[in-house]
């Protein structure tokens, strides 16, 4: 501000600091100003308490009342650019690598143009309609946000303080655009191997419209259903910080209707179809585990310490839940293995997303103690047991971790290292009560049962139309001899 | 002239080359196989679905040489590639029409 004032010639150098004090809000506006001198400005310029009181709510992720309105705080939107870019990194190339080492060579491409297809075709429905369906407010409803943000119109630089007062509204839409493109893309590992490039892309297409933007509204969006911390006229009051139910249940459940109407692989259950790279898959899963960091720290949109807390559960579930499932292989069979580990990692970092922002470490220990445990035991023994062909352990995992995730977030939730759990609109839909006094699970079990009925239902009724339309399965043929050579005119390793 | 068609283990293919450059042979083809003879495979776990792996990775070094040398060759690669383990492998001896060097047009054992 000295400098701009130098720039109009005014000595501030003579001037006394009580009185230059008292005269520079007035001439910062005026420098700012392009009105004719004399012309009133637009709004009275704020006082300096205000602009005090802003500068501290950027430190606590506050509301900044009368003055930098309309302004990203630096720190928060940093970090928010950040996060998303994690978040990408998650899909391309982490959840890539994951899945396509874990397919046969002759597969590995098709994984790869499925993340790469999804990517971009999630991210033009979400400029079209995704992201005002899920944040929008204007239909006024539980289930969809409204038409308001249709085109990213609207969508600016500036905050839309219903979801952050520090972090620009595009920065936010990209970053919630990285959670809708992960989603279905986790859908494709049950369905590995089997399906048609263009029976996913039209299935995504549908499943995005019909599962995910509902569903995204309902537990995040300002008027949503089951918007426990932040809607105060929520009838449940669910809570899930980065996207248990959202994401990981939806997907996952999803993956195992999916994998059931498509029907096995040609062979499975005879032919070996074990990893063509348990390489890329490792390298895959420490992509996932470094992205998860903007996944899970970044759903604090903010640089705070709520962020600084889901960082720390992030670590703590998900190490510990690597090192379980290792230790449970080495005592059941004898040797831990790699995808052991990994899947292990993998379940801990589901399992801690819905809770991460809400339980201390302690409650990260049992949670990652709990997420190698159930999954494991999901995708040896009830897997064996019924027969299906998830392919890539998607219902093993993320539906069965998100909902083990779900449910635990209910049990070890605390207002302690979250008071947005205990205070604003928490405070007035009776959220509060129950992360104090006990019965949150109860919530957790509703949100639970809306996502699951929706993600199974949808499923099964969308997967039976694309199955009419253009049929879900590639010829015989086709499979036999790969997908990435058929489909894609590829392959991934020429000799 | 004979073909001698020799499986080994893959670790033994530098002792068996060492050998059959030692009694002058300077060419030979090799190539990566798998097989199994009374050698059992061995089974891998994949989040609990179970895979028995019957093939085995073996070396295959293929060396056409004069009739005389034939029982000297055969004997340096068994030497050469002998464990006492079981899959130590087997030597093939196939009679052979014809040999030709493709630069020079010679032929018969001027061409090995």
């Amino acid at each position: 501000m000295a400098s701009i004032l130098l720039m109009h010639g005014f000595p501030i150098m003579k001037l006394p600091m009580p009185l230059l004090l008292r005269v520079a809000p007035a001439a910062l506006a005026l420098a700012l100003c392009p009105l004719p001198l004399g012309a009133q400005p637009a709004a009275p310029a704020p006082t300096l308490d205000q602009r005090v009181s802003a500068l501290e709510a950027y430190v606590t992720n506050g509301d900044p009342g009368h003055a930098l309105t309309g302004v990203p705080g630096p720190g928060h939107n940093a970090w928010m650019m950040t996060s998303s870019a994690l978040v990408l990194f998650m899909t391309l190339p982490g959840l890539a690598l994951f899945y396509g080492g874990l397919v046969r060579r002759k597969n590995v491409l098709s994984v790869l143009a499925q993340c790469l297809g999804i990517t971009g075709l999630v991210t033009i429905l979400w400029w079209a309609v995704g992201y005002s369906l899920v944040f929008g407010t204007g239909f006024g409803s539980k289930f969809f946000g409204g038409s308001e943000y249709f085109f990213l119109r609207g969508v600016t630089s500036a905050p839309n303080t219903n979801y952050a007062f520090w972090v620009s509204q595009n920065v936010f839409a990209m970053y919630q655009l990285m959670f809708a493109i992960i989603t279905p893309a986790l859908i494709v590992g049950a369905i590995a191997e089997r399906m048609k490039f263009s029976a996913i892309l039209l299935f995504v297409t549908l499943w995005m419209l019909v599962v995910y933007f509902p569903l995204a509204h309902m537990v995040w969006g300002a008027t949503g259903l089951m918007n426990g911390v932040w809607n105060a006229d929520a009838p449940i009051r669910a809570i899930d910080f980065a996207g248990g139910t959202v994401v990981h249940m939806s997907s996952g459940w999803s993956a195992l209707i999916l994998a059931m109407l498509l029907g096995p692989r040609l062979g499975f259950g005879k032919e070996k179809m074990a990893p063509h790279s348990m390489v890329l898959c490792m390298v895959g899963t420490g992509m996932l585990w470094v992205g998860w960091y903007g996944f899970n720290a970044g759903s604090a949109v903010a640089a705070d310490s709520i962020a600084a807390n889901a960082f720390t559960t992030t670590t703590i579930a998900t190490a510990v839940a690597a090192f379980t499932w290792g230790m449970i292989e080495k005592v059941l069979r004898g040797q831990p293995s790699i995808l052991g580990f990994c899947s292990g990692a993998v379940a801990g970092l589901v399992v801690i997303t819905p809770a991460t922002g809400f339980v201390d470490t302690t409650g990260a220990v049992i949670i990652g103690v709990l997420a190698a445990a159930v999954p494991y035991f999901f995708v040896t023994k009830v897997k064996a047991r019924f027969g299906y062909d998830d392919a890539l352990d998607t219902f093993g995992v993320h539906a069965v971790g998100g909902t083990l995730g779900a449910f635990l977030t209910g049990v070890l939730a605390t207002g302690t290292v979250n008071g947005n759990l205990t205070s604003g609109a928490a405070a007035t839909n009776g959220l509060a009560a129950l992360v104090t006094k006990g019965g949150l699970w109860h919530e957790q079990l509703k949100a639970i049962a809306i996502t699951l009925l929706l993600s199974v239902i949808a499923t099964a009724v969308l997967g039976v139309i694309v199955k009419a339309l253009i049929g879900l399965r590639p010829a015989p043929e086709v499979e036999r001899q790969g997908l990435d050579l058929a489909e894609h005119g590829e392959e991934g390793y020429i000799e | 002239m004979k073909l001698i068609i020799a499986i080994i283990k893959p670790f033994k293919l530098e002792e068996a080359k060492e050998a059959l450059s030692q009694l002058g042979i300077q060419g030979m083809t090799v190539t990566e196989v798998k097989g199994f003879g009374r050698q059992k495979g061995h089974t891998e776990i994949y989040r609990g679905s179970e895979y028995t792996v019957d093939f085995l990775p073996k070396v295959k070094i293929e060396v056409v040489v004069a009739d005389e040398i034939v029982p000297k060759v055969v004997a340096a690669v068994v030497k050469a590639a002998k464990t006492g383990k079981i899959g130590d492998g087997k030597v093939f001896v196939v009679p052979l029409d014809e040999a030709v060097r493709i630069r020079t047009d010679e032929r018969g054992e001027a061409a090995l």
